[in-house]
């Protein structure tokens, strides 16, 4: 007896996926098999982010990276489409030929991209913006195209459109309607945004209509009705609205929209109630929705039918913010305000280019929609206070007025927040009740903000405003002895020429600090002035690790870590680490890093085992510090028959470089010699992959407890740029950011984010560059490596004994047993006594001291 | 409990330790932390910290942390950086956990240590 049923999903998108994640989470699968059967060669990804795939690559953008769900219920099949249904026999047929029968069939086949049957609309050189094969194509024309035009200039063409400009392509974006953006906002507000649009170098025609894309096989150029010149072009990227993917509905015979879509009821079942329709190609009471959270809803409703659960679909909330273009566009509620007899309230600066519009129901108490263009910054704002029908605060000018952060104005727990992933305010409170202690955390825990990303600032502002209202203000001073961040120290020690500790504490702290402050000093004063870290003056500031120049492990013995730049070391260097490890009888480990680790050093035979070392030519590794560590290498095009440029050549210049740079957390690098990745470079704080044509820059990733890939900084950089990127990248990095804050979670507190350091490092736009590069530059000259100093001075010598008054008397505290050959920590036995046997001086009288 | 009656030891000179740090000295056998704060006062710990154990009290950072009003002088293990009391032993983060203190002397430049403090 069969008592398991089988749904059928026809289509692996955005909505797909959430269906079989939902029915998965709610248990759907107890008492269904679900096959999906996608068209495209990948499993689902985000299309919403479909415009980064251009920086991060398609892996990053994916749903599911491991190629599968892991519920073993669930069969996906990709690269395969559905061709029919037979809703006789209840089965559908694949292109592969193979036949699946279903009990429930979920259609979730998405939209297609309107193109206008203009003639040329299919020459070479005519693309559509949708899936991640239509950017590669686009990107491979890009490469030689001069001039590209986008036909459609609302939110997905401008988007496009930008995409080419960043392409390097000189782009016209050609609209049909008056301006910009149409559906969304206002002829003013359409103004405005030509302006900025213009700003940023592309060419805008609105009120054209295109008449023909011109060309033998390949695209010249582009035709407009009523104009007898042609726009000379090499590319166009149609991008004029989308239509509802429902051939298979209709060849089946099921109801269709009248503007097409699959027609289905408010739980979005169709004409025939085993098949359903969710996403982009249904039309629940006949309108289509052209966004991703209505779709979420369907596929979240139909999981909810199926399981005889109540849900039905009501509608949804169409406020849209425009990503990526540079500009910041909203539009939310009735931005047209079309609602009987409301109020408009308008805020317009033609000078700083900023419009806002507000649309205010007649009795003037509630917020119906509105337009933001230049300004978008009150969206997060406005967009749930309309949705939650908050009443209005008195002077509601207020909350468009420049300056006006929306103070004051609280929303209700129910106000939905991330519309994407419908979290609502009270839900994030929660999760930071239950622990998640900033925005990233909360989007982590609950979603919101992980999708479009335009919730981000007001996801931020509800955990910070949490925080107030708890009295617990987020304090940012360094500790009790420093009222103020890392930043604002290290700038103040900078102004000041600040040299040594007495003189920071003395002029702006108070008390005598402590072991967070004197280690972010002596970091701050290092990567200033590069002095040596036992320097007399400032020696006692140094954290375990530095005061020692070696890792102090759990028994008290050190680790030794000689620098192996790149990875790369001769076969003598090699014997010779073998040759100290033995002599010294040392537990020998490769690290992760590409290097290799002596553990249980006693304090006082650092300086032999460094002799030793140095002399052989190795220098610090500075496993010890909050300074680089390693830059990681691949071997690249030396060896390697895929490398197209010399990793190792370049990993080892920059270690070199940067070697005992102190920072304020640790900093790694890695660099690749081509797209196969193999040094793990995008793990890293700052990573490096070869390309054809140079290296791109890739830079705030780290593995450890919170990994994070690094992001594209800027590509295909000639070696000289590379390390001009780099410099200014560390330095502003090792200025700006908070004690032990690496540079991923640094990037998360840069306002602007990584655009942000972009226009610093790669524009310049501070001009600070040029100070940035000195600043490296004089680390660089004065770099000296710390043991071999250590080694030639008997003052800073003289610390390495075990005691004061014994200095040979190895601590009896430590003690090895052996595993697989080699020492490691015995248990630790408690306190122990050497007895009286060692004579340690005469005993003197005297007056008591310091026993308050 | 009685601190035992020890002959002070002479362990160093005061010049020895840097101001605000640490050293190591054998006294009677076993490992002893002393520490030198800026105001010249001079103090001894039992080395050994009772949560990492391991005896490396002297090589952890000096300074100040403000209790109840009081500004007390601590060391931080270089461990796990639990704070020290330099006064009395006392842990400032675990307040039933405590290493002994010894009586300091200084005498002509020299550093003596005698035997464990009475617990107040
Ligand atoms: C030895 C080594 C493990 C090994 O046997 O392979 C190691 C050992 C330690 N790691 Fe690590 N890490 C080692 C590679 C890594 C890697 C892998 C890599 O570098 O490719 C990672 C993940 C990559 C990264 O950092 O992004 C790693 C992530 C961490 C973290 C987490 C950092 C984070 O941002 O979350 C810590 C904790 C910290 O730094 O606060 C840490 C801290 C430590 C410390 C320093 C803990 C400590 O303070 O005692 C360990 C002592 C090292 C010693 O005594 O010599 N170690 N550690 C590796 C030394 C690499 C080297 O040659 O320098
Ligand atoms: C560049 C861009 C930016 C966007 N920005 C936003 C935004 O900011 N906010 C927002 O809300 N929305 C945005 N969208 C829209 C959003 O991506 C869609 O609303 C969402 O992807 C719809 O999900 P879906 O599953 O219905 O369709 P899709 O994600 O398109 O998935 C449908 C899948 O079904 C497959 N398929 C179709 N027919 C068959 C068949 N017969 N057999 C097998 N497989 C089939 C298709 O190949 C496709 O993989 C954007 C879209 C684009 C292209
Ligand atoms: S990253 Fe490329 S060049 Fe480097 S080893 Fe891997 S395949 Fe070879
Ligand atoms: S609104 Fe899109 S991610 Fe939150």
């Amino acid at each position: 007896m069969k008592t398991r049923k089988t749904i059928v999903v026809a289509g692996h998108g955005m909505v797909g996926h959430r269906f079989v994640q939902a029915a998965i989470e709610r248990g759907l699968t107890e008492t269904h098999d679900i096959v999906v059967i996608g068209e495209e060669p990948r499993p689902a990804y985000d299309r919403v982010a479909l415009t980064s795939f251009f920086e991060v690559g398609a892996q990053e953008l994916s749903f599911l990276p491991g190629g599968a769900y892991e519920d073993p219920r669930v069969r996906l099949v990709l690269d395969t489409q559905v061709l029919g249904i037979d809703r006789a026999s209840h089965s559908v047929e694949l292109s592969s030929g193979e036949r699946i029968g279903y009990d429930e069939l979920v259609l979730a086949t998405g939209a297609s991209p309107f193109v206008p049957p203009m003639p040329g609309h299919d020459l070479d050189g005519t693309f559509v913006y949708r899936t991640i094969e239509d950017l590669e194509a686009i990107r491979d024309r890009a490469a030689t195209a001069r001039v590209g035009a986008v036909i459609g200039g609302g939110l997905l063409g401008l988007e496009a459109a930008n995409a080419l400009h960043q392409l390097g392509v000189q782009t016209h974006v050609v609209e049909l309607a008056p301006r910009l953006m149409a559906v969304q906002i206002d002829e003013a507000g359409g103004r405005t945004l030509t302006r900025h649009v213009e700003g940023l170098g592309l060419t805008v025609h609105t009120g054209v209509m295109s008449e023909c894309v011109q060309g033998e096989d390949r695209v010249t150029g582009l035709k407009f009705k009523d104009h007898d010149e042609v726009l000379p072009l090499d590319m166009v990227v149609f991008s004029a609205g989308i239509r509802p993917r429902d051939t298979l509905a209709r060849e089946a015979g099921l109801d269709l929209a009248e503007r097409g879509g699959v027609l289905v009821d408010e739980q979005c079942r169709s004409s025939d109630p085993h098949v359903w329709a969710i996403g982009e190609c249904a039309a629940p009471g006949g309108k289509m929705y052209g966004l991703v959270a209505p779709g979420y809803d369907m596929a979240e409703i139909v999981v909810d039918a199926l399981l005889g659960g109540p849900g039905v679909f009501a509608g949804a909330d169409m406020s849209t913010k425009l990503k990526l273009l540079g500009v910041d566009v909203a539009s939310f509620g009735d931005a047209h305000a079309t609602t009987p007899d409301s109020l408009e309230l308008v805020y317009s600066d033609a000078v700083a280019g900023v419009y806002k519009k507000l649309v205010i129901s007649e009795c003037g108490t509630k917020l119906l929609g509105g337009v933001l263009v230049g300004d978008a910054s009150a969206y997060g704002l406005l967009r749930p206070m309309v949705a939650s029908g908050l009443p209005l605060p008195e002077n509601p000018e207020e909350l468009i007025l420049p300056q006006s952060s929306g103070a004051g104005f609280s929303l209700p727990a129910e106000a939905q927040i991330c519309s994407c992933n419908n979290v609502s305010k009270g839900e994030i409170e929660q999760a930071v009740a239950d622990g998640a202690e900033s925005q990233a955390a909360v989007t982590q825990c609950t979603g919101a903000g992980s999708t479009c990303g335009s919730c981000k600032t007001q996801v931020k502002k509800i955990v910070e405003d949490y925080f107030a209202a708890q009295g617990k203000t987020i304090d940012k001073s360094l500790c009790e002895h420093f009222a103020m961040t890392r930043a604002e120290l290290f700038d103040v020690v900078l102004v000041h020429g600040y040299t040594r500790f007495d003189q920071i504490i003395e002029a702006h702290g108070r008390g005598r600090g402590c072991d967070i402050c004197k280690p972010a000093i002596a970091s701050i004063l290092a990567s200033q002035l590069n002095g040596h870290v036992l320097a007399r003056e400032n020696r006692t500031l140094q954290d375990t690790n530095d005061a020692y120049l070696a890792n102090l492990q759990r028994n008290g013995t050190y680790s030794v870590v000689p620098r192996i730049p790149g990875g790369e070391i001769t076969p003598d260097k090699l014997i010779v680490i073998g040759e100290v490890a033995r002599d010294f009888d040392l537990y020998t480990k490769i690290t992760g890093g590409q290097r290799i680790d002596l553990f249980g050093a006693r304090m006082e035979d650092l300086p032999a085992i460094w002799t030793r070392l140095v002399d052989a030519g190795f220098e610090s590794g500075h496993a010890y510090g909050k300074s680089l560590r390693t830059v990681k290498s691949c071997v690249g095009s030396t060896w390697c028959r895929y490398g197209v440029q010399d990793s190792v050549g370049m990993a080892i210049e920059l270690e070199l470089r940067y070697r005992g740079l102190r920072s304020p957390h640790k900093l790694k690098g890695g660099v690749s010699g081509c797209a196969r990745e193999c040094a793990e470079a995008r793990g890293k704080d700052f990573g490096i992959i070869a390309t054809e044509k140079g290296w791109n820059l890739y830079v705030c990733g780290n593995g450890g407890a919170n990994p994070a890939h690094a992001q594209l900084l800027a590509g295909d950089l000639d070696g000289e740029t590379l390390i001009r990127y780099l410099d200014r990248f560390l330095m502003y990095y090792i200025r700006t950011a908070d004690r032990l804050q690496r540079t991923s979670t640094w990037l998360d507190s840069v306002e602007g984010g990584l655009d942000r350091v972009r226009e610093i490092v790669v524009e310049d736009a501070l001009g600070l560059g040029s100070e940035l590069e000195a600043a490296m530059a004089a680390h660089i000259d004065t770099y000296v490596d710390e043991w071999k100093a250590t080694l030639e001075d008997p003052e800073k010598l003289g610390r390495f004994v075990s005691f004061v008054n014994a200095p040979d008397t190895p601590d009896p505290h430590i003690t090895f047993r052996e595993e697989r050959a080699m020492p490691v920590p015995a248990e630790p036995t408690g306190p122990v006594s050497l007895g009286a046997s060692i004579p340690v001086g005469a005993p003197v009288t005297g007056q008591v001291e310091g026993a308050r | 409990m009685s601190s035992k009656v020890t002959e002070p030891t002479r362990v160093c000179e005061l010049e020895q330790i840097d101001r605000e740090s640490g050293v190591t000295a054998l006294v009677h056998g076993r490992a002893v932390a002393i520490f030198r704060t800026h105001d010249d006062r001079v103090y001894a710990l039992s080395n050994y910290d009772p949560f990492g154990k391991a005896s490396v009290l002297a090589r952890g950072i000096v300074g100040t942390r403000t209790v109840d009003g009081d500004e007390v002088p601590f060391v931080a293990s270089p461990l796990h950086k639990q704070a020290f009391d330099l006064r009395t032993g006392r842990c400032l983060d675990h307040p039933d956990v405590r290493v002994s203190a010894y009586e300091v002397i200084i005498s002509e430049g020299a550093v003596l240590v005698g035997g464990v403090k009475e617990q107040r």
